[in-house]
């Protein structure tokens, strides 16, 4: 009986005294956190897509509380979100344009000539053995290389082509660097008319591996609103993001090829090759 | 060392299939209407095209001017009209700048260089620089420049001539050895001297008895050593090649000449001895245009520029479809989706593959078996660097050295998971390479 008595005080006061020596060290050596950043963080989505040019949520919090960025350079909190945050801190909330991807291919493999191709399933792979495993040496090699990398799901395979969905996509930017062919770009998400070819090829060069190049035919140029909408490079032509042509230009200029697009309808399946 | 077949660590035994056109004489194409030159011959930076549409030109005449040390000027392969400079279907399956030229039936050479007969009185550094006027790149396959290999900035003892022709299929460089066998050994004493050597190695495969005997031959008259080599592919890649002869190791990342040897291959000596004795520039060379689905296979000297069309016209067409078409062997060869691709400095082969040889099949999970650990000549790990690939983790593949990897495919070729280990290592070196870059912006 005295044994379990003295075993007990023993533990009793030595537990006493080490709560003693960790309280007075944590104490003594205590990390000062501005509890700002937790809260902020708890306020963001929590993706860590990188999108806001920062290492995560956690990062963008931190440069949001230390003024080095404003709340509004997070491109997938909503408005709402965004100005919640901006009151807490008592800042403006400031103003950035939503961007969103668009995928600059139209050649699925309904619409480009195809050689077989038996090896690892990713672009950047494929790129490296043979170019990739469709006719044209520019367009979208179809291994999904950027759907992976998409944290929101936004991009879909349709037919051997990556589509993006607009309405899912945030415009975090991740998916850019994964494309081996450099097609994917960050456009105003209020820009809805793409031209979805990037080959640099002259016409005829292009349309013997793809029926959806674009052929320079400059229908589009004349038919915008003004000539400045849409850029020609060579024979390559690009809508002008700083003065978009509006979405009725589709239907106005008649692309031939139909690579002048809707990115919603692209993505709600309405062309040739893409449909659902 | 006893005499006999000298061997390297690992390695594979594919069926070599040079049964086909190991014992066809080498023909020489007919002239051809039109040449499409593809500009990029060479590893390094492409040459500067200097003709432009519509100029007359004469055979060997420049069409291409180096454009730095690792490059080579390119010649015309016949007298003719420039008719266009535009893409055409490269090797990799990418369009690449060609130059098209429409012969005139003539076959006039332009200006060649001046023969240097009296070569063995000759500076060096003249020889030296005719081999770079002559623009001849590494005909094995690589197509790296002959002259920077001849420029080396260590000491070297140990001139290596590559007679292994270790890929299966291509008999291209045997029948060379056969047929111009004193050319070949000329050459390598023309190497020995630019190098300041007195003597050069040959080392050839154990497969090919009679180039052997005729090489040795003749061996004594131009102070050369012909060495039997073991069958064993990859016996003809650099590395391998100098190990299995000098039992030296060249380091990781490192180069031939750190370890005091220079390789070239026989072709590229014979193109030596044209360039030097006849003053002709690299314009033609052997060729294998093989395969099982052939009615004819052979060997035939052609012209840089001639469509692969015109080549299997050669050899009689096909009897059964083919599943196939690479450039070069069919163990690091390329396929090709374009007959209109030609033949370029560094086609050692033309390969057409049945289609009961092609297997279509999907990648299995590593099974740890290690077969691709014995294959592997340069020692490294695929199995591992495999898995490091897959989850991207480049670091740790660089760690594992993967820079090591010399692409032979060997590993690929053993593995029964059927995982393409060889275009995973493509992609590591790729991507460490773009790392690089990167941090060297920053």
């Amino acid at each position: 009986m005295m044994i379990i008595i003295t075993a007990a005080l023993f533990a009793t006061v030595l537990g006493a005294l080490l709560a003693l020596v960790i309280g007075a060290t944590a104490r003594a050596f205590a990390v000062e956190t501005d509890t700002r950043v937790e809260t902020i963080t708890e306020m963001l989505p929590g993706v860590n897509c990188g999108g806001c040019g920062y290492a995560g949520c956690a990062d963008f919090a931190k440069a949001v509380v230390e003024g080095r960025t404003i709340p509004s350079q997070c491109p997938v909190s909503t408005s709402v979100h965004i100005t919640r945050i901006a009151e807490y801190l008592g800042i403006t909330a400031g103003e950035k344009e939503k961007v969103f991807a668009v995928i600059h291919c139209g050649g699925s493999c309904t619409v480009t000539v195809r050689s077989p191709y038996n090896g690892v399933g990713d672009c950047r792979s494929a790129a490296l053995v043979a170019g990739g495993a469709k006719g044209c040496d520019f367009g979208c090699i179809g291994f999904a290389s950027c759907a992976r990398a998409c944290p929101f799901d936004a991009i879909e395979m349709r037919d051997g082509l990556a589509v993006v969905h607009p309405e899912l996509c945030v415009g975090c930017g991740k998916c850019v660097d994964t494309c081996p062919k450099n097609l994917i770009t960050l456009a105003p998400a209020a820009v809805d008319v793409h031209v979805y070819c990037s080959s640099p090829e002259k016409g005829p060069v292009k349309l013997k591996v793809c029926k959806a190049a674009c052929i320079a035919c400059r229908k589009c140029v004349k038919a915008a609103d003004s000539e400045t909408q849409m850029t020609v490079n060579g024979f390559l032509v690009a809508t002008n993001y700083s003065n978009p042509p509006l979405p009725d230009l589709v239907e106005k200029a008649a692309c031939p090829t139909k690579a002048l697009r809707l990115a919603t309808k692209h993505a709600a399946g309405a062309y040739e090759g893409v449909s659902k | 060392m006893s005499d006999r077949p000298r061997k390297f660590k690992g390695g594979v035994h594919p069926e070599d299939s040079k049964a086909l056109s190991a014992s066809k004489p080498v023909q020489t194409a007919p002239l051809l209407a039109k040449y499409t030159v593809i500009v990029h011959q060479n590893i390094g930076a492409p040459p500067e095209i200097v003709v432009k549409k519509g100029d007359l030109v004469k055979k060997g005449q420049l069409l291409a001017k180096a454009s730095g040390f690792v490059s080579v000027p390119l010649h015309a392969p016949t007298s003719g009209t420039v008719t266009a400079i535009e893409k055409n279907p490269g090797p990799a399956c990418v369009s690449v700048p060609s130059i098209e030229i429409t012969a005139d039936g003539k076959d006039e050479w332009g200006s060649p260089f001046e023969p240097i007969a009296d070569w063995q009185n000759t500076d060096p550094a003249v020889l030296k620089q005719r081999v770079v006027d002559a623009g001849i790149v590494g005909m094995g396959g690589a197509g790296f420049p002959s002259h920077v290999k001849l420029s080396p900035t260590k000491p070297v003892d140990t001139l290596i001539l590559n007679g292994a022709e270790c890929e299966p299929y291509l008999t291209a460089d045997h029948r060379l050895m056969v047929e111009q066998t004193e050319d070949v050994l000329l050459g390598a004493a023309i190497l020995a001297r630019i190098l300041g050597l007195k003597t050069a190695v040959i080392g050839v495969e154990a497969n090919k008895p009679d180039a052997i005997s005729k090489l040795n031959a003749f061996a004594s008259n131009y102070n050369v050593m012909v060495k039997e080599l073991r069958v064993n592919y990859p016996q003809g890649a650099e590395k391998q090649l100098i190990y299995a002869l000098t039992g030296r190791e060249v380091p990781i990342g490192g180069l031939p000449m750190d370890v005091g040897c220079v390789v070239q291959n026989v072709a590229s000596a014979v193109a030596v001895v044209e360039a030097v004795i006849k003053g002709h520039p690299s314009i033609e060379r052997i060729t294998t245009v093989t395969g099982e689905p052939l009615v004819n296979p052979g060997n035939w000297r052609f012209r840089i520029g001639t469509p692969i069309s015109k080549a299997l016209e050669l050899a009689g067409g096909v009897k059964v479809q083919p599943a196939k078409l690479l450039l070069g062997g069919p163990m690091m060869g390329f396929a090709q989706n374009s007959l209109d691709v030609t033949v370029m400095k560094n086609t050692s082969g033309i390969l057409l593959i049945p289609v009961e040889q092609v297997s279509q099949y999907t990648a299995q999970p590593c099974i740890r078996c290690g077969r691709c650990v014995e294959a592997c000549p340069m020692d490294i790990l695929p199995a591992t660097i495999s898995q490091a690939v897959e989850n991207e983790r480049f670091d740790w593949a660089e760690q594992l050295n993967v820079a090591a990897c010399i692409e032979c495919g060997s590993c690929s070729y053993v593995c029964p998971s059927h995982r393409p280990l060889n275009q995973h290592f493509k992609r590591a070196k790729a991507e460490i390479l773009a790392a690089k870059r990167k941090q060297q912006k920053k």
